[in-house]
This record gives structure tokens, sequence and C-alpha cells, in this order.
């Protein structure tokens, strides 16, 4: 403890905290609170039952009215302490209420009826995780098609974008032809038309290619990355061209030595790249809010997005639908953080 | 065992030439080594060869079969990279049987020939190792073995010991004559090391700026240089060359240099011009000690290196070198006696071509 | 989770694992037929343009056909999606959109609510990018020193880039609405609590908030990468010539670090202006008009209402287009004058 506390007092060599530190570490308190509470109460709100959702103020932990079985009552029974009275401090479940008055057992002692005022008695909470919030998402709404769909469309993206953008970068890297320079430039160039601005036309294009209402009218647009050709060309300069010439003397073709030698090689720029594609393909919103109409071919985040439009929003459901749709994007963070923010660091893109 | 034959060769990048039309021949199961300073254009030369470059003008033929157009991999020919070109993802194994695969030969005799290269260049154990753990002479094993199991009609090989350090170099130096000798295949070696090329080559070819300056077996190059660059980059220390004026000496070319006095040589002064400027070049290790009656010359020494067996004696005025066998004391501004002998002296004329010599040579 | 789920899920991506490796393969062997034919009858020379084609053709038609459109679209009116139906109107869309009796007031205009989304977007633009980078460049600051639990804090500040804008609607909305957590708080302090996102300028205000809470820690991984490269002698050196803590900050630091500044600030810019998805899920560009940005005024005319004007949603999307090309412009300027 005190080796902790002369390590958290030894900056700058002085043997005391400057104020500098002081707050430094105030800075970081408040932005662990501020970045991180909010996930964390997402998280614990999406175990509350629907009673649990509505009270206010609200309890940090899930926490649900006891209720227990009594012998002769078919439904289990709300449980209360009594606050005042000759029977303070016992616990009793409630038959009925009637006005003011509530109509109480002894748990013990089932057969006496005992007459109690509303206001003398408070209800006995107990922690409740409401895992059904979860297990109701198949049965109540098309959940696995939801999951599917956004599976489906990050993944086949991801492939697609990464053998498209590596088969350019390859072809910008390791060859001389007149017009590569020029390819480059216009590659580069698409950075100043972001998908925001073609909306509309992009929607004609879909529409007459028959892809509205497809996966693939997802898909397709996004495919070609001019931050995947930079990335991987980047990375494929530094491939020795002897290797590949080497190849070529084993009798390798361009396209086996493309798959066989260079893409291997590449790895670490893919992985980057798959990230990249991964993250942005299961985020996406506003285009496939575009493309995709029919709800059975929603994504998870379309999905999210119209029910908490609906005027009946049932939040104890949707609160778990957003804890299951950031669930993988914090899986991969967890496992790839440091992967993730030098591939960032380094490419400056996201 | 192949025949290469090289026609007015000239290879353009954006318009200027950096290969000037080469003419070369190699016999079957020749040893030929291209050397000259970087920049050469001997890489050059070797990549036209194997189809990594195309050629500009003039023809390529392999076995008197033109192959201009034809893929590298169809030419029959490996190649041994200066950086061994290893693939870094593929285990040993894999770097040597991935052209093997890409012929499509059936696994079996894939595997037959892989383990055959392996015994032959000791890489039995190291099969499954990627390149990364092995240490630079196995790798370079390697790199040989890729080409081996090819079975290639021609092995070409870019600088390949580069990269290894000096008695690494000996050694390795030492394995690929031996291969040469157990395979008899035509190998065509580019190095900018003359000792390599002495010690390896059956025939050497001699480049400078995309121009053969002389191609012959390693003692023609040292005994009779065809020209003054040739004599300065064959031979180790390098040749010493003094500059002055012709004059004829009983049927012989004498050279006057200034300082020094008149230098009988054996060349023969045809087409020589009086007045004109020629070079008198003379190996260190030609220059004798002590007086003789001829050519005899004094200079001061500037620099001594004692090896234990030879000595090497440095002048500065001029500069000049001499080595000799054996230990020799001398003492930082002692003069010492030499003689030049007039069979051992080359004279080269004002465009650096060498006169032609009444005792050819005189070797030994 | 519920048997029928986790069973579909196991089900459906052990066969989609399976998919993806069948599918490598079968890249690979279908592809290298024709491209060795294609390597053969094209020769060397011509070849890369093969590697090149499914990238170029994809560029070709979801960004390069479509800007042409676009500005077909803006030239023609109408309510038809197909081009060759549309009426060439000429430049009346932009009239419609610039028809104002005064440009300072939005309601005076017919197309008010675009106006309101220029404002708007300004306004979010300067508010967001601001504060955003401010905040960005103290915690770089902090991160940057020697701190415990350095990673882990990185890490926190960092988390909610990766969320989905959805999600990050979704814990703001829960957090802000009526009985949400952030009126129980001011509730047990004693202070008066609001509908926040009913009301025009507090909505507002949390759209600039979540939208910084969201981004942030892209551009504070950035600038602190940008202040690892600076030698730590330099700050020695300070130290030794005993310069305090905001002398350095000011004569050392920030001007060491004012290349990666400038490249940040241009991102976060070009980024901002673009606001749509979080503020869409979160506000739903309410209450009124008083969170509609420029993409979801094109968003909407485009695509939510009745009569569907593509004629103009394409002339205010080429207009965002133009400010979107000079500030990338800018960036690819600051890039470079930051490598030389």
């Amino acid at each position: 403890m005190t080796r902790l506390l002369a390590m958290l007092t030894a900056r700058r060599g002085r043997g005391h905290l400057h104020w500098t530190d002081w707050a430094s570490y105030l800075h970081l308190l408040i932005g662990l609170l501020l970045m991180f509470g909010p996930v964390l109460w997402l998280v614990l709100s999406s175990f509350k039952s629907e009673a649990g959702l509505v009270e206010f103020p609200p309890r940090l932990l899930p926490y649900e009215q006891a209720r227990v079985s009594v012998e002769g009552y078919q439904q289990p029974l709300a449980l209360f302490r009594i606050t005042a009275g000759d029977m303070k401090g016992r616990e009793l479940a409630e038959v009925r209420r009637i006005g003011l008055q509530a109509q109480m057992v002894d748990p013990a002692n089932p057969r006496e009826i005992i007459r109690i005022p509303a206001q003398d008695r408070e209800r006995v909470m107990r922690l409740h995780f409401a895992l059904e919030n979860y297990g109701d998402l198949t049965g109540r709404f098309a959940f696995g098609t939801y999951l599917w769909n956004s599976v489906f469309i990050t993944a086949m993206a991801t492939l697609i974008t990464l053998l498209v953008n590596s088969m350019a970068a390859f072809a910008l890297s390791k060859y001389r032809f007149s017009g590569r320079d020029a390819v480059f430039v216009t590659i580069l160039a698409t950075l100043m038309i972001p998908p925001t601005i073609i909306l509309v036309p992009n929607f004609f294009i879909a529409s007459a290619l028959g892809l509205v209402n497809s996966p693939w009218g997802v898909i397709w647009p996004g495919v070609a990355t001019p931050t995947g050709v930079f990335l991987l060309r980047q990375y494929m300069l530094t491939i020795p061209d002897e290797l590949i010439d080497a190849a070529r003397m084993d009798h390798a073709s361009e396209w086996r030595i493309y798959w066989r030698i260079v893409l291997p090689l590449s790895a670490p720029a893919l992985a980057v790249l798959a990230i990249f594609s991964v993250m942005w393909r299961w985020n996406e919103f506003l285009w496939p809010m575009i493309v995709l109409n029919r709800s059975e071919t929603f994504t998870l985040q379309l999905a999210l997005n119209s029910f908490q439009g609906e005027l009946t929003t049932s939040w104890n459901y949707l609160l778990a639908m957003t804890v299951l749709t950031l669930l993988p994007v914090t899986a991969i963070f967890l496992l790839l953080q440091r992967y993730i923010t030098q591939g960032i660091a380094s490419a400056g893109v996201k | 065992m192949a025949t290469l034959q090289l026609r007015r060769v000239v290879k353009r990048f954006h318009e200027t030439a950096v290969i000037h039309g080469v003419d070369l021949e190699a016999a079957e199961g020749e040893f030929v080594v291209f050397v000259g300073p970087s920049g050469c254009g001997k890489s050059t030369l070797l990549r036209m060869i194997c189809g990594l470059e195309e050629v500009s003008e003039g023809d390529i033929l392999i076995d008197g079969v033109r192959v201009n157009e034809v893929p590298p991999a169809r030419r029959g020919l490996a190649m041994v990279f200066q950086s061994y070109a290893l693939y870094p993802h593929m285990s040993v194994y894999q770097n040597l049987s991935f052209g093997l695969e890409n012929l499509r030969l059936p696994r079996a005799e894939i595997d037959a020939k892989v383990r055959e290269a392996a015994r032959m260049l000791r890489l039995d154990q190291f099969l499954e190792r990627r390149p990364t753990a092995l240490s630079g002479g196995q790798r370079q094993r390697v790199a040989i073995g890729r080409a081996i199991v090819r079975e290639p009609r021609i092995f070409l090989f870019d600088e390949p010991l580069s990269n290894l350090d000096a008695e690494l170099r000996v050694q390795m130096r030492g394995e690929i004559a031996q291969l040469h000798h157990r395979l008899g295949t035509n190998m065509i070696y580019v190095t900018h090391d003359q000792v390599e090329a002495m010690t390896m080559a059956d025939k050497i070819v001699v480049l400078r700026a995309g121009r053969i300056e002389q191609v012959g077996a390693p003692l023609e190059l040292y005994n009779a240089p065809a020209n003054q660059f040739v004599a300065g980059f064959i031979g180790s220390p390098r040749m010493n060359f003094l500059e002055g004026t012709p004059t004829a000496v009983d049927g012989s070319i004498g050279v006057v240099v200034e300082g020094i006095g008149t230098i009988r040589t054996d060349a023969s002064g045809e087409g020589v011009t009086e007045g004109a400027r020629v070079t008198l070049g003379i190996r260190p290790e030609h220059v004798a000690l002590g007086r003789c009656g001829c050519n005899d010359v004094s200079f001061d020494v500037a620099q001594s290196e004692q090896l234990g067996n030879t000595t090497t004696l440095f002048f500065a005025s001029p500069g000049f070198a001499v080595q000799v066998a054996g230990q020799v004391p001398a003492r930082r501004g002692e003069a010492m006696s030499l003689n030049l002998p007039p069979d051992r002296c080359h004279v080269f004329d004002a465009d650096g071509k060498a006169l032609p010599r009444q005792s050819k040579g005189a070797a030994a | 989770m519920a048997g029928p789920l986790s069973d579909a899920v196991t089900d459906r991506s052990g066969a989609l694992a399976r998919l993806g490796a069948s599918l490598l393969g079968l890249v690979f062997n279908l592809a290298e037929r024709p491209m060795a034919l294609a390597q053969k009858a094209l020769g060397p020379r011509r070849l890369p343009w093969v590697f090149l084609t499914p990238n170029l053709v994809v560029f070709g038609i979801f960004t390069f056909l479509p800007i042409a459109i676009d500005i077909h679209y803006a030239l023609t009116g109408g309510a038809q999606l197909l081009p060759s139906q549309r009426p060439y109107v000429g430049l009346e869309n932009f009239h419609d959109l610039f028809e104002c009796e005064n440009y300072l007031d939005p309601t005076s205009c017919k197309r008010d609510l675009f106006w309101f989304g220029i404002y708007n977007t300004a306004e979010f633009v300067v508010l967001q990018v601001g504060l955003m980078i401010v905040f960005s460049l103290m915690t770089a600051l902090v991160l940057n020193r020697k701190i415990i639990g350095r990673g882990f804090f990185r890490a926190v500040f960092f988390y909610p880039v990766l969320l989905s804008p959805v999600v990050v609607a979704l814990i703001w909305k829960w957090i802000l609405q009526r009985q949400g957590l952030l009126n129980a708080a001011l509730d047990g302090a004693g202070l008066s609590t609001t509908d926040w996102l009913l009301d025009a300028h507090w909505a507002f205000g949390w759209t600039v908030f979540v939208s910084i809470w969201a981004h942030m820690g892209f551009y504070t991984l950035i600038l602190l990468a940008g202040l690892q490269a600076i030698p730590r002698d330099v700050y020695e050196a300070a130290e030794m010539d005993s310069a305090g803590p905001w002398r350095v900050f000011r004569r050392i630091t920030l001007p060491l670090l004012a290349p990666n500044l400038a490249v940040v600030v241009v991102l976060a810019l070009i980024r901002a202006v673009q606001i749509f998805d979080e503020v869409y899920v979160l506000t739903g560009g309410g209450p009124g008009s008083a969170t509609t940005f420029m993409v979801q005024y094109v968003f909407q005319t485009a695509f939510t209402q009745q009569v569907r004007q593509y004629g103009l949603a394409a002339a205010a999307s080429l207009l965002l287009a133009g400010v979107l090309f000079c500030l990338t412009l800018v960036q690819l300027r600051v890039m470079r004058s930051k490598g030389r």
C-alpha cells in the first residue's frame, strides 16, 4: 500500500504530486465516469423488468418486488414490509388491495387474512436480473433475422472489400505501367465524394440494378474505399520486388503471385482494413435506411431505430437489443484494442 | 546444359540506354562471371537474360532459340537473388516446392526433388523452419536449393554472396564452385567483387557503363588486360599507373615519366605518335626490390603494411604501391631502391587501350 | 439466451465460417484460369488493369456515375426517379432553395427547412469541432503524462468511437428521457428537472454533447500519437530552463503539435458537416426543426416525404458537396505540408 502510494506520488521526481498531476487524475476520473458510465448504465438497465424501468428515481441495480408463492394461492404474491402498527417489521404477502386497506397474509400462516392500511407498508425489493428481456427477443421480434442480416452484410462486405481493394493495391504497388499515377490520384480523389452527397443518385442506381431491399444493395456501394486502397498500397510497397521476381522465376502466374505471395505477406494491413470494414458495416445506418425498406431485410441498426420510433416502445426489449448490438463491437475492441488504436494512429482514418 | 548467346542487346529506360549493344556467347557448362563497378549494367543484363526485364533491341538465344518474348518461367532458367528473396511466410520445404507446384508436378515427384536438393545442400533438418529462423549461410543455401529443384538449363546468380560476412563468403564461394562441378550446368554469376570473379569463373565478362570491356579467362585478364580499366579493376592490390610520353627504345617503347626518367617496356610502339600521352602500368606484386640495371628507381616510403607473409609499401610521390613476399623492414621517409621489370610493364595509349606486347603476357 | 436463438446463431455462424473458407478457395480457383488467360492475352503490361478493374468498376458505378446523375437530378424536376423521365428545369431547384425574403431569417424562405439546416449545421460545426478539439487536446495531454493505467484510460476514451451511432443515440436517449438518470440525479440534488430533448435549446446542446462524446476518442488518439512523436529531451531541456507547465505548453507543445492539430481540425470539420446518424435517432431533427441538419434535409426531401423531391435534394447535396470539396482540398494541402 505504501509502495503504491509512493508510486502514485513519485511524479517529477520531487516526491510529491504537482498540481498538474491532481488535475490530470481528476480529468481522467471525470472522463471515466462520463465515457464509460452511460454504457454501464445501459447494460444495468437492460436487466431491469418493465416495472423496474419506469421507477423514479431509478435504482442502480435491477431490483424487483419480491414475490412468494403462498399455499392456497395460484399466483405468487407480492411481498411487503410493514412499517407501522403492531405488525411492524414483519414481511407479509399481499392478497388484494381494496381502497386504502390491503388484505395481507403471512406466508408462514397462509390461512389468516390480515388487514393493513396501505400507507403502513413498503415493498420488499430483491435483486433480479430480468434475463427474459433477452430471451424474449427471438420470440417477440425477428431478432434472429436482423442479426443474420447484419452478420451477412458485415461478413460479405468485408470479404469483398479486402479482395477488391487488395487487387487494386497490388496493381498500384507492384507494377510499372503508364496511367498508374493517374489511377492512384483518381482513387484518392474519391475521398472528396463522401456517400452522404450522392444518396439520391445512388438510390436510383441501386433500384436500377434491382438492389433495393437486398443486402447486396448495402454491400456493393461501399466495397471500394480509397482508404483501403491507400492503406494496402503503402504496406505492399514495403514487400521487396525481388520476391515477386523470384515467384515469376518459379512459374507462378501473376494471379498466383498476388494470392500466394503478396496477400499472405500483407496480412497485418489486411487485418487493419478488416477491422475497419467490420466496424463500418456493423454500424452503418443512413444508406441501409434508404435501401432497405422491408422490415425482414433490416439490419440490427435499422431494427433498433424503428423500434425506438414506435409509440409503444418497450424499453426493456429495446435496451436488451441495444446491448446485444454493441456486444460484438465491444468484444472486438477488447481482443484487438492494440491493433485498432495503432492502425488508427498510423493511418489517421476511421 | 545449354548455350547462351546475346546479339547486340540494348536496354533503354525512358530513352536512356543503359546497355549499349552487348554481344556475348557462353558455351555449354561454362561458368561465366559478369563483373564491374556498381551501375555498369551487369544486373540489368542478367535480368534481361532471365526475362524479368524486356530487351529493347537485339536478341537473346538459349540453345540457339530466340527467347526475347518467352516469359521468365518458360526459359528454363533459375535465379538466386541478392537478398535471397525467400518467401518469408513459407517453410523451407514450401519455398523449395513452390515452383514445382506451379508446374503441377505430381506430389511424390515434388517431394523426391525437394528432399534430394535438401540433402545435397545439407538442409534436411531445416525443412520445416521458416527462413527467418535460419542463419545467413543457410538462407543462401535455401535460395540455391530453390534454383536446383527446378533443374534449370542455366543458373543465374545476382550478387548472391554480398550479404554474407567475409568468412562465410569464402566458404559459399567454394560450395558454389563445387556445385557447378557436380551439376555441370551453365552458371551466370554477377558480382562487383573481382576476387569472386577470379576464383570461380571459367570466363569473366568485365562490364563498364553498359559496354563489355573485355571477355576472357581469369588469368588472361590478369596477364593481358585489354585496356586500362580492366587492368585497374582486375587484381588486388590495384595496378600502379604512371603517366608519361612515349619514346622509342630498341624497337620497343619507353615511357618518359616526369621526375623519374625513361622506363623501358616490351610493348611495341606501333601507331603511337611521338608526344602523345601514354600511361605505364605495373602491378604492385611485379615490382622488385633492389637494383638490376634496368628501370631502376628510388622512392621515399610513406607507409608500410606488414601482413607477415607479404609486405605492402606505399610511396607518396608518385602514388605507387609495391607488394613483396616476406617481411621487409621499412621506415617512414626512408628511400627505397626498386626496379620495374620491362616484361611486366603495360602501356596504354591516350584512349586507355593496351599496346600489344612482344612477350605476350610473360606469365609466370 | 433462449435455445432457439443461440441455436440459430451457432448454426448460422458455423455455416458462415464454412462459407467464408470455401469462398476464399473458390475465388482463387475461379479466378485463376481466366486470369491466366488474361495474362497470356494481354501481356504483362496490361495485366495490372485487370487487377484494377473490380475496384474501378465499383468506384465508377457508385461514386463517379452518381456525381453526374446528381447534377442531372439537380437540373430536372418532377417526382420521377428515372432520370430520362425527368423534365429539364434549369436552375429552378437552386432558385427554389435560395428564395428568401431575408436570408438571416429562415422562416421567410420558401424552403425554410433547408435554411434551418444550414444555420443549424453551421452552429453545430463551430461548437462541436471547437469544443471537441479542446477536450481531445486536454485528454491527449493528460494521457501523454506518466499516468498510472494509461492504456486503460486511453481505451476508455476511445471505446465510444466504435459504437454505432444508433447505439450511442439510444444510450443517451435513455439517460435524457423524462424519467432518466440525469433527471433523477438533478432531482436528488434538489435541482429542477426538464424534458431535455423536447426543449429546442437543450436538444441542440445535447446533440453537440453526444456527438463530442462519441467521436472525441478518435481525435484524442491522433493527437496523442502526435504528442508522443515529440522528443522527450525537448521537454527536459525546457525543464532545465525552468519553464512552467503553461509556458511549456504554449511555447513547445503547441507549436510542435500544430501540424497534427491542423489535420485533426480539418478531419473533424469534414465529419461534422455531414452530421446525421446519431442526431436523427436521438431527436429526429426536433423539436420542430431545432436539430435538423443539412444531410437530414436531403434525406427527408428525397426519401421520407409524400412527394419525393429528388431534384431539390440533389441540388442541396451538390451545395454540400461544394463545401466538402473545399474542406478536402484544405485537408490534402495540410497533410502534404505536414509530410514535408
